[in-house]
């Protein structure tokens, strides 16, 4: 399956009074064509960031300083501004969390959709309103005629977010990159609009990047998963491998601690409530980033050398372009045979990028 | 079985510590400056539960379903349209405002928010003492830094910490200020509304498992409100289930996630996705979204989403019914005595 888009050591800073803060710290990642590739981690981890960062719409005082990001065979990089905007909407669509604030309150629906179609694909008015009911109906927005006449406060929070998709591809992308589009929205509708960009997908023939701090979201709809962790990707993997033999610590640590339903036990009456695996310490402040690997002082493996070096980021298995061919671990082997992965941690391999 | 009205989620044996009856808080919708009350908002419509001394019962729901309010009504944040709220046998909608503040030592909460629940211009160890100072407790100020102190290391946090300001830590860290400033007075209740909601993965574990550790230390009852159920079930001894300001279901831990009788119960369960990619399973999704708690819908509030309804459903209005010892539910799926056709 050739990649939509490839993405090669990107970094994105931000300069404030306090320091130099690394967002986004040599990423890199690729997506292929229908896939749906999950982003997750937790807050600060740099995920929203690397979304900007993929349409260059990095708000100042941040840049990307370094990287290629590589679209169908053309770096987006190096591109003037004027013909970056053909990008944006047309091949990679962005769907945002807050669906309140991504609307504007004074124009409608219809026309707020609409309005792309007017200035991307030269519409009418009246063609590109007939356009937005239409996408209106595909986002699977009831009765749109009447809706699409309403203001964005006239709407409940789901359908906000279903207009929001069905603003996204109103120019037909082929990509679409969704930032915490359920985080918003009770579990009920969030299952509804998982639901439908699942179906959107298919019918577009969408490639999907999903980003998220919800462990349950990304399992449902991610086919490859990789792991933020403090501005990197710590681990890159396939969904069932990355949950059935996650490799680097923090993946481990992150997994254990979210409660899942039906794991709790019963405690005898009058018993212990069984307690979470929790992480110690917290998500490090990027302006105070630790030595070494950003994890270490949260690593329950930590070694010498994660404390003085940053483990580079590394693929696994046959498929590797490791000089020596890793062998890949044999949890992950047997998990799912024929699978690759990447992974950033000296347990893995040496501080020379040897396997261990 | 109990008449309609009991006590929605009531504590096996023993008195319980917090008793809500029939509680109801309808907030007026105004249009316009002077074109007066158009309608009401009826947040929370008649609400019962109870809480047994050192027990967590969880309030789960989602927006607009009425478990902050329900929350804040008991707390007298908001003053209640109707019902009584008994905590220690003392109605606390009937004390003057005097009586109330010395009850508040025994009520105490904790917010969602550790961002905009922490005064920003206090010190984390001021923000501690605050409550103690209110109340006077503690012959000096000596002792009163060192409860604070020890408060503060009993949450997890280094006393040496205390001159520092809330932006200085991180958002667990504050959830940990909110707790250890919850805890100054040794309340016999905590109202914790969604404590860990706003905070990461990993570190709203550390916050569950010290709010578990300090009720097997201190006995204290939570009323813990929350939407993430996969949360509940590790922390509650029984479960209320709120829709669009009722109980719909409540039920100990074991009845609500063993055997959810309510199709509103079993929707939300089926809707939390599961992390776990080779368990993805089969789910019906809910259409619509929840009506407005301004005009809920005739019969059954969860009728028009409800993939069970039949006929009764959209006229009449179920009763909270016990099917089961301590297992209660409002469906007429159910039909007890006062179900389908009763009330």
């Amino acid at each position: 399956m050739p990649s939509i888009l490839e993405v090669e050591d990107l970094s994105t800073h931000f300069r404030t009074d306090a320091g130099e803060v690394r967002a986004v710290d040599h990423v890199s990642f690729r997506v292929d064509e229908g896939e749906t590739l999950g982003l997750v981690g937790e807050s600060g981890c740099g995920k929203s960031i690397t979304a900007l960062s993929l349409l260059r719409l990095v708000p100042s005082p941040g840049r990307i300083v370094s990287g290629r990001i590589v679209y169908r065979g053309t770096d987006l990089m190096p591109l003037p501004e004027k013909k970056m905007r053909r990008y944006r909407g047309r091949e990679i669509a962005l769907i945002f969390q807050e669906p309140s604030t991504a609307l504007n309150p004074v124009f409608t629906i219809g026309y707020q959709i609409a309005e792309g179609l007017i200035v991307h694909k030269m519409m009418k008015k009246k063609e590109a309103l007939r356009e937005a009911v239409r996408l209106m109906h595909v986002a699977r927005i009831p009765d749109a005629e009447r809706r699409a006449r309403e203001y964005p406060h006239q709407l409940s929070g789901g359908t906000r977010q279903r207009v929001l998709i069905a603003m996204a591809l109103a120019c037909r992308p082929s990509l679409l990159v969704a930032d915490e589009p359920t985080t918003a929205l009770d579990v009920t509708i969030q299952a509804e609009i998982l639901d439908l960009l699942r179906r959107l997908k298919e019918e577009f023939r969408l490639s999907l990047i999903l980003i998220t701090h919800n462990l349950g979201v990304i399992a449902e709809t991610a086919d490859r998963i990789a792991v933020m962790y403090a501005g990197r990707i710590v681990e890159e993997a396939g969904a069932a491998d990355l949950f059935a033999s996650p490799l680097h610590p923090y993946t481990q640590a992150l997994l254990r601690s979210v409660p899942r339903l039906g794991e709790a036990g019963s405690p005898p009456a009058g018993g212990r409530k069984k307690r979470l695996p929790a992480i110690d310490g917290s998500v490090p402040d990027l302006l105070r980033l630790p030595p070494g690997c950003a994890f270490h002082p949260r690593c329950p493996d930590v070694m010498p050398e994660c404390r003085e070096r940053v483990p580079r980021f590394l693929p696994l298995g046959a498929s590797g372009t490791l000089p020596a061919a890793a062998p890949r671990p044999a949890a992950r082997a047997a998990a799912a045979p024929g699978s690759t992965g990447a992974v950033a941690c000296f347990k893995h391999h040496d501080p020379e990028g040897r396997p261990r | 079985m109990r008449p309609a009205g009991g006590p929605g989620a009531a504590p096996p044996g023993g008195g319980p510590l917090l008793e809500v009856r029939e509680l109801t808080k309808h907030f007026p919708i105004r249009r316009g400056l002077f074109s007066g009350v158009s309608g009401w908002v009826r947040a929370v419509d008649g609400v019962s539960l109870s809480i047994a001394p050192g027990e967590t019962l969880a309030l789960v729901g989602e927006s607009g379903s009425g478990k902050t309010t329900t929350g804040r009504c008991i707390l007298r944040l908001i003053e209640p349209t109707s019902g009584a709220v008994r905590f220690d046998g003392a109605n606390l909608l009937a004390l003057p405002p005097r009586a109330m503040r010395r009850m508040r030592r025994r009520i105490q909460v904790i917010f969602q928010d550790p961002y905009g629940s922490l005064n920003p211009r206090m010190r984390a160890g001021t923000i501690v003492r605050e409550p103690l100072d209110i109340h006077r407790i503690g012959a000096s100020r000596r002792e009163r830094d060192e409860r604070v102190a020890a408060l503060l290391r009993r949450v997890g946090l280094d006393p040496a910490m205390r001159d520092r300001y809330p932006h200085e830590f991180s958002g667990g860290q504050r959830q940990r200020i909110g707790v250890a400033r919850a805890l100054a007075l040794q309340p016999r209740l905590i109202v914790a509304d969604e404590p860990v909601s706003a905070l990461d993965v990993s570190v709203q574990a550390q916050v569950i498992n010290l709010l578990m550790d300090l009720q097997e230390e201190f006995g204290i009852a939570y009323l813990f409100i929350a939407h993430d159920l996969a949360v509940v079930e590790r922390i509650a001894d029984r479960v209320a289930v709120m829709y669009l300001g009722l109980i719909v279901e409540s039920g100990t831990r074991e009845e609500i996630f063993k055997n959810p009788l309510h199709p509103y119960t079993r929707a939300l369960l089926q809707a939390i996705p599961i992390p776990d990619p080779a368990r993805a399973r089969e789910r019906q999704v809910l259409r619509g979204d929840p009506p407005s708690p301004a005009q809920p819908p005739p019969g059954c509030r969860f009728h028009p989403r409800c993939p069970s309804a039949f006929e009764p459903c959209a006229r009449v209005e179920p009763a909270l019914m016990e099917v089961a010892p301590g297992h209660r539910v409002a469906c007429h799926l159910y039909p007890g005595e006062g179900g389908a056709g009763g009330s």
